[in-house]
């Protein structure tokens, strides 16, 4: 084939491409501005995260209708334009402009994770809109935005109040040493930092302190060079695959460390819960909403849970089948907007970002005030100790006494009880 | 006269029109999905000059790749280098590790120069997972100057007194001229000896061997050239994400696409990589923003089955076919 | 003494972790070692095979082993099927590992979605009496504890690979696989229809998933994208052990899982993975067909 034939034939084929691609983006792109309020976000659907993503997004839904059942934002009617972001922060950046520029949102709210909210930054701040976060952990440190607020409760410094409830409870133990595992990841790794913090402070002598490859498989050497060390409590944060590693390592080997746990995250996964039954009895591990009692403190979260539940099980869905983990925050964070744009009365980012800072907000998370940060303004994870776990039937998790609180002490309905006394 | 520099005509009109949008001021989507799109033409065409010229497959473009991304955030980390310093080293960093491993494995059959890549990514991810000064495995964040400098001319200044308006837009440009720099390069290659001597390994390494041809040399250089050209893909990575952590730099995505897509356009000439990715990259950012589900995961895996099943030598393999 | 302890437990914990990455391996020794599919879908057909294994036990109450065993000639025969696929579009033109290298990616992506749709992203796990559990020996004053979980994986794998080889070794098809990966000409001579051989060995490679996924889901929870965690070990596996030895696979895995194991007690876990493939590295270094690869590397 002569040379000129090749590249006449390249440049058609470029050209027919690009023509191509101009026409799909913008075949795709909405021709008049509708009339509802759009709130816009990327959700991990699938990929590391969509475990939590699609339980949130059932969330989200649920607020939407609520919302719009009450007459809509600013009497407009709601809804949501989301993308999968695949748990890649790669794809973050290009979803939020699609979002700004050519689906046109009036509003944009987080992913769920650090990871995936840390590249929406920028794209949020060259446009000067207000960002709502879903778990974020010190997103905004650098940039100090005035117009960014999440809505993981673990107070103005995330990585430290996260697991200064957790030390204060074990301080019924009178330990003297600690061993600290992370994983090798974003979120553990900086809850770990946090503990360290909070070690040093409690005056505890730290014995060990190693993180583990997300990939692990076998975790009963960790756990036996743990145990090498003699510690008097063993912190771990963890990602799902790891939580439910350790467990299952920690009930085949043993341990003599009084507590264990911390910022274990997974545990409160249905599937997890009911996977690893009897072997959670003992694991004292922080949660956000538990079925106790005194939980009352959240209005409204007893009936956004039960709609949710009977959400999955009428449409069954394949998420979460309780939805204790992310239901009540993935839909408080999009509340403290809605109830916010609505006080304002017009969609004014400047104003409605001053709102919510000025504001104290009651949600089905209690009430939430932010820092200038947008953090929240005191942390409130919750102590919980595993518990009177006898099989692996999912309903039990449902019922009050699998969970017990051990701090605040104002909410609490057990005290911590050493490791080995639960097994 | 003009006939004969047809190629470097058309990549001065490819430059000009990737400066010129960016002067347009469209959508701002349009900035970061080009920039998505025109990454993988330049990771793609660095990949195609070893795999597609040679046949040896490199496994580990998010080896090459993460550690572009880790010596551009080690060097704003360490004395907040320009973006262009970041491209120059971490070009030449990624291009000495092609240099090592290729010196260790390219003497063999080409799947253990595919696994060699594979393991060396791994340790590398581990080496930054462990390494706190660049983040470590929680991740950094990285600000973009407020007024980032280029031998002395502004380049973005939000009021009007820079070439550029906005951060994406110049980045934008950058990964363009990256792009054609790479496409250039590859062009060169394929018509000069280098691309002779790669072609005829490709066919029989031991025959080639025989009529002279120095493989191991043509074939470091080559690894060289593909390895380096990853690595400034790297360097610009954590400029456009502003938070890099390990999994995101070393993510099996670019492993998948700078494979898949020189094949789906063809390897066996600089056009099928930029065919490959274009058409690849287009089809997945906008599947990424229409399709709000897992479908779109879906979609890309029949695409790389149907395309290679249907289209052995690729779409450029496919035309010309037709226009025999 | 406590490091002894230590030591012999760690050592231990390693070979029985290796027999776990044994499990994994040794389908793909078979696939990519003696027939040259690189087949990177793999180690997530593994996770179907073992999101197989849970609907059985979560529905059915079926022991997750029993489970793997039941899945076993399903896996064979859709082994059948995707060689039949791969023959047909690839092999037969001669096409280059590359292209087929493409073929199983995309089919790893269509396998995760279809997953992701059945099983929705939950993590999983199974239960039987055996998990949780472990054996304890008191020695001389130390304490030695074998996970029943390991346990079960070592001892299943160690039965594959012996039964594989066995089959490779002394059976007709067997050697005739054998030939196919040596000397397809002579194959030929002898009468034997050469793709048939190897879409019985493919499908004999796949089969291996019933029961490695079976083994999955005892070690680890999974989800659908969790088989990407084990492409780099597999792959690695199978060439540190040499291509197309059997045996080698089992002595690969062992040997990155007592590397990994010896890495997480003594110098911390985090370091594992770069002991490992550093170790695969220095192999290819300096001794490029593996450990018990006999073919030429060139």
């Amino acid at each position: 084939m002569s040379r000129i034939l090749k590249f006449r034939v390249s440049t058609m084929l470029l050209g027919v491409l690009f023509a191509a691609a101009f026409t799909l983006t913008t075949a795709f792109s909405p021709s008049a501005q509708a009339k509802p309020i759009k709130v816009g976000f990327s959700m991990a659907l699938t990929g590391a995260l969509a475990g939590g993503g699609k339980q949130a997004l059932e969330a989200m839904k649920i607020w939407r209708d609520d919302i719009n059942s009450k007459g809509g934002m600013i009497g407009r009617q709601v809804e949501l334009v989301y993308y999968d972001d695949q748990t890649n922060p790669k794809n973050v950046p290009g979803i939020y402009a699609k979002l700004l520029d050519v689906d046109k949102v009036d509003f944009i709210v987080s992913g769920y994770g650090t990871n995936l909210i840390a590249p929406a930054m920028p794209v949020a701040i060259d446009r000067d809109v207000v960002f709502m976060g879903l778990f974020g952990m010190n997103n905004n440190k650098k940039w100090k935005y005035d117009k960014y607020f999440q809505i993981l409760p673990a107070g103005p410094d995330p990585a430290v109040g996260f697991s200064y409830n957790w030390f204060e409870a074990l301080k019924t133990f009178k330990p003297k040493t600690i061993a600290l595992l992370s994983a090798d990841a974003e979120f553990a790794r900086n809850l770990k930092e946090g503990a360290v913090k909070n070690a040093k402070n409690m005056g505890l002598k730290i014995v060990y302190n190693e993180n583990y490859p997300p990939k692990t498989a076998d975790f009963t050497p960790i756990v036996r060079a743990v145990n090498a060390k003699k510690p008097d409590v063993f912190y771990i944060a963890s990602y799902p695959n790891g939580s439910a590693g350790l467990v299952r390592a920690l009930a085949e080997v043993g341990t003599k460390a009084k507590a264990v746990g911390g910022g274990m995250v997974g545990l409160q996964f249905s599937g997890l819960m009911a996977g690893l039954g009897p072997n959670l009895n003992g694991i004292l591990n922080y949660d956000f909403y538990v079925p106790e009692p005194t939980m009352a403190l959240y209005p409204g979260a007893t009936e956004l849970i039960a709609k949710y539940q009977n959400k999955v099980k009428t449409e069954g869905l394949k998420t979460d089948a309780l939805g204790y983990y992310l239901v009540p925050w993935a839909y408080a964070y999009l509340d403290v907007l809605g109830q916010a744009v609505n006080a304002v009365g017009k969609i004014d980012h400047e104003a409605i970002a001053k709102y919510i800072h000025a504001t104290e907000f009651t949600s089905v998370v209690g009430k939430i005030k932010f820092t200038p940060l947008g953090e929240w303004s005191e942390t409130r994870t919750i102590v919980v100790q595993y518990q009177n776990i006898k099989n692996n039937d999912l309903q039990q998790f449902a019922r009050p006494g699998t969970r017990k609180i051990m701090y605040p002490l104002d909410i609490k309905t057990g005290t911590p009880q050493t490791y080995n006394s639960l097994r | 006269m003009l006939m004969r520099y047809r190629f470097e005509i058309g990549c001065v009109v490819a430059l000009l029109a990737c400066f010129l949008i960016t002067q347009v001021e469209l959508n701002r989507f349009y900035y970061f999905a080009g920039f998505a799109i025109l990454q993988y033409v330049l990771i793609s065409t660095a990949w195609n000059i070893l795999g597609g010229y040679g046949g040896y497959i490199n496994f580990g473009t998010a080896g090459f790749l993460g550690l572009g991304t880790y010596v551009a955030i080690a060097m704003i980390q360490f004395y907040g280098a320009g973006i262009i310093e970041q491209i120059i080293v971490a070009g030449a960093l990624a291009g000495l590790l092609g240099l090592g491993i290729g010196y260790i494995t390219l003497r063999l059959k080409g799947v253990y120069f595919a696994i060699a890549t594979l393991a060396i990514a791994i340790v590398l991810e581990t080496f930054v997972n462990n390494w706190d000064y660049v983040g470590g495995a929680a991740g950094v964040s990285i600000l973009p100057p407020r007024t980032p400098e280029l031998l002395g001319i502004t380049i973005v200044d939000r009021k009007g007194g820079g070439i550029f308006y906005n951060n994406k837009e110049f980045l934008f440009f950058l990964m363009g001229a990256l792009a054609i720099m790479s496409v250039w390069i590859a062009r060169t290659v394929e018509f000069g000896k280098l691309g002779r001597g790669l072609n005829a390994i490709k066919d029989n390494e031991e025959a080639a061997e025989c009529m002279g041809v120095p493989t191991l040399k043509l074939k470091l250089i080559a690894t060289v050239i593909s390895g380096s050209l990853m690595g400034v893909a790297g360097a610009v990575f954590p400029s456009y994400l502003t938070f890099v952590d390990p999994p995101t730099a070393f993510n099996l995505e670019f492993a998948v696409n700078s494979l898949a897509m020189p094949m789906i356009g063809g390897t066996f000439t600089w056009i099928g990589p930029v065919v490959g990715s274009i058409l690849l990259g287009t089809v997945q950012q906008v599947a990424i923003v229409t399709i709000s589900s897992e479908i779109n995961l879906l979609i890309i895996g029949l695409l790389l089955v149907i395309f290679v099943t249907i289209a052995p030598h690729g779409i450029v393999g496919w035309f010309m076919k037709k226009n025999k | 003494m406590e490091f002894l302890e230590l030591l012999i437990n760690a050592l231990i914990a390693g070979i029985l972790l290796g027999g776990f990455f044994a499990a994994l391996s040794i389908g793909l020794s078979i696939c990519f070692g003696l027939l040259d599919a690189v087949n990177i879908a793999h180690p997530t057909l593994i996770v179907g095979a073992a999101f197989c294994t849970f609907l059985l036990n979560d529905l059915l109450g079926i022991d997750p082993i029993v489970a793997g065993l039941i899945l076993t000639p399903v896996f064979f025969l859709l082994g059948m099927g995707i060689y039949s696929l791969y023959y047909q579009f690839f092999e037969r033109q001669s096409a280059e590992a590359l292209r087929g290298l493409a073929f199983f990616f995309g089919l790893l992506f269509i396998a995760e979605v279809v997953m992701i749709m059945i099983f929705g992203v939950d993590h999983r796990l199974v239960n039987a009496p055996y998990i949780g559990e472990s054996f304890t020996a008191i020695v001389t004053g130390m304490t030695f504890s074998i996970p029943y979980r390991l346990l079960a994986a070592f001892v299943i794998a160690g039965l594959m690979t012996l039964g594989i080889s066995y089959y490779l070794n002394s059976s007709y098809f067997g050697r005739a696989t054998s030939a196919v990966h040596q000397d397809m000409m002579a194959l030929s001579l002898m009468g034997a229809d050469p793709v048939m051989i190897k879409r019985i060995a493919f499908a004999l490679g796949l089969a291996t998933c019933g029961l490695a996924g079976a083994l999955m889901i005892i070690v680890i929870p999974i989800e659908p994208a969790v088989g990407r965690f084990f492409i780099g070990n597999v792959f690695a596996i199978v060439v540190l052990g040499g291509l197309g030895s059997i045996p080698g696979t089992l002595v690969g895995a062992l040997i990155l899982g007592i590397a990994e194991s010896l890495v997480s007690t003594f110098f911390g876990p985090s370091w594992a993975p770069a002991v490992s493939f550093g170790i695969l590295l220095g192999v290819l270094a300096f001794k490029p067909t593996g450990l018990f690869g006999t073919g030429d590397t060139r």
